[in-house]
């Protein structure tokens, strides 16, 4: 039975980068699925709590009735079964290992960064975590240099899997840019990155997967504003 | 494929050094150890990881591999002859990482937290949060080993690895701590499993000895009774 006959869910949200992936994914190999919004903030579903009863997160990929969990490891998981159509993962062993690395610092060392953020207390504080950001930058514009040997993306001619989990973050990016006043990818500073995120922002994969930046906006203060009042 | 130099930075007591020797030792691929001092890294490391400056680090020809699951990963990318490190079956490879993922991210760090903790109530309730974790790796246990001797199946892959290689210091944790973590009655399978893994002569290379390590463990702690 070929992968397109079998039913295909997505359990996730518009607001969370992990589940954009996984969607920029599913649309780069034109995989026909069903989309479902959880509500990952509050009251997970019982669905929810089936498919992922370990980390009770969103996003799963439920694939012939199996769950799939943990966002880098599903894009993994669809290049490995649809075959058809653009590669997610390079071919080549180190490139598979370069993209590997950088994904893994992306999720577990950067964006961490970029969430301390919202807790910086007094502008000193900013001003320490806006360097931290502003030094990982640096860092993946190096990266980008090196991954993209002179092509548009992170993946050369064609989105990869940096490139997807890299731009996830944009809602996000522009949100804190503009709730912080700062602008983070900046043409002199990371011209690299900065061409590379005008381009994968105009690329088809991210139509209609992104949320409005209003939108994330308004979601941001409203968890925000049940933080403090919960506090 | 012609063999090119092949240097681990690492150093003998570190899980995660033991997976990446643990993965070349099974597909029978000779290499230099390089032994890094943990509390002073060499300049070979920081130019090798300028990125994270940490151990381990696999270089291969002129190319540097970090991070252990990725290098893992990369000795079966790179070396497809010999025995498969991941498993064939796309869900499989899936839940092989996940798990491998969850040992590492949920698991494993509190093992150094329970040697870490000061008071009855904090070293409690770690080890109500380890115990609870293995029951979870005993159902990962029988899902992907179905019945055979390791999470691998019939031969050790893996997950293997990676939960294999935390076996040394689980092990000095419970002498250190006076309490036992792995338990026949609890997690039966798992227990039976990690008999196997310890007498296989793989890891029996690899690992380090209990003896050793707790020499290690006590070392550090002098040390750092000695800088408060």
């Amino acid at each position: 039975m070929a992968p397109s006959d079998v039913k295909v869910q997505l359990l996730g949200s518009w607001a969370s980068p992990f589940s954009i992936r996984v969607q920029m994914g599913l649309k780069l190999k034109s995989v026909e699925h069903e989309f479902i919004e959880e509500n990952f903030y509050s009251n997970k579903s019982d669905r929810l709590l089936k498919a992922n009863p370990i980390h009770k997160k969103i996003p799963v990929l439920i694939h012939s009735q199996k769950p799939i969990c943990e966002s880098l490891l599903i894009l993994e998981y669809i290049d490995e079964v649809w075959t058809d159509g653009p590669s997610i993962l390079p071919s080549d062993p180190y490139e598979r290992a370069t993209a590997r690395f950088w994904t893994t610092y992306i999720d577990q060392t950067w964006f961490p960064i970029m969430k301390e953020l919202e807790k910086a207390a007094n502008d000193e504080a900013k001003a320490t975590v806006i360097g931290k950001v502003i030094e990982g930058l640096v860092l993946l514009e190096a990266a980008f240099v090196k991954c993209s040997k002179g092509k548009s993306f992170f993946g050369g001619d064609n989105v990869g899997y940096i490139d997807i989990v890299l731009g996830s973050y944009f809602g996000w990016i522009k949100v804190l840019e503009s709730v912080g006043g700062l602008k983070l990818l900046d043409g002199t500073r990371t011209p690299g990155l900065a061409g590379w995120a005008e381009r994968f922002l105009s690329h088809n994969v991210v139509k209609d997967v992104f949320p409005e930046p209003s939108k994330l906006l308004e979601f941001y203060m409203m968890v925000k504003a049940a933080r403090v009042s919960s506090a | 494929m012609a063999t090119r130099d092949v240097k681990l930075l690492g150093t003998w007591s570190c899980p995660y050094v033991n997976r990446v020797q643990l993965a070349l030792k099974l597909k029978s691929i000779e290499y230099k150890f390089i032994e890094d001092n943990p509390y002073n890294r060499s300049d070979i490391l920081v130019k090798n990881n300028p990125v994270l400056k940490k151990i381990p680090v696999l270089i291969h020809g002129n190319k540097s591999v970090c991070e252990s699951l990725v290098i893992v990963q990369y000795i079966d990318d790179a070396w497809p002859i010999g025995p498969s490190l991941l498993p064939s079956d796309a869900y499989d490879r899936a839940l092989a990482r996940f798990w491998a993922t969850y040992t590492d991210d949920n698991w494993y760090p509190l093992i150094k937290m329970l040697r870490q903790a000061e008071g009855k109530e904090e070293k409690e309730a770690i080890i109500a949060k380890l115990t609870q974790g293995l029951i979870v790796l005993e159902d990962a246990f029988v899902i992907c080993g179905k019945g055979k001797d390791y999470f691998g199946g019939e031969n050790i892959g893996y997950i293997d690895i990676v939960l294999g290689s935390s076996l040394a210091w689980l092990r000095v944790t419970e002498i250190v701590v006076g309490v036992q973590l792995l338990d026949h009655t609890r997690t039966p399978g798992l227990a039976k499993w990690a008999e196997r893994v310890i007498s296989n002569d793989v890891f029996k290379d690899v690992l380090p000895e209990t003896k050793k390590l707790l020499e290690l463990h006590e070392k550090i702690q002098a040390f750092i009774k000695s800088s408060t």
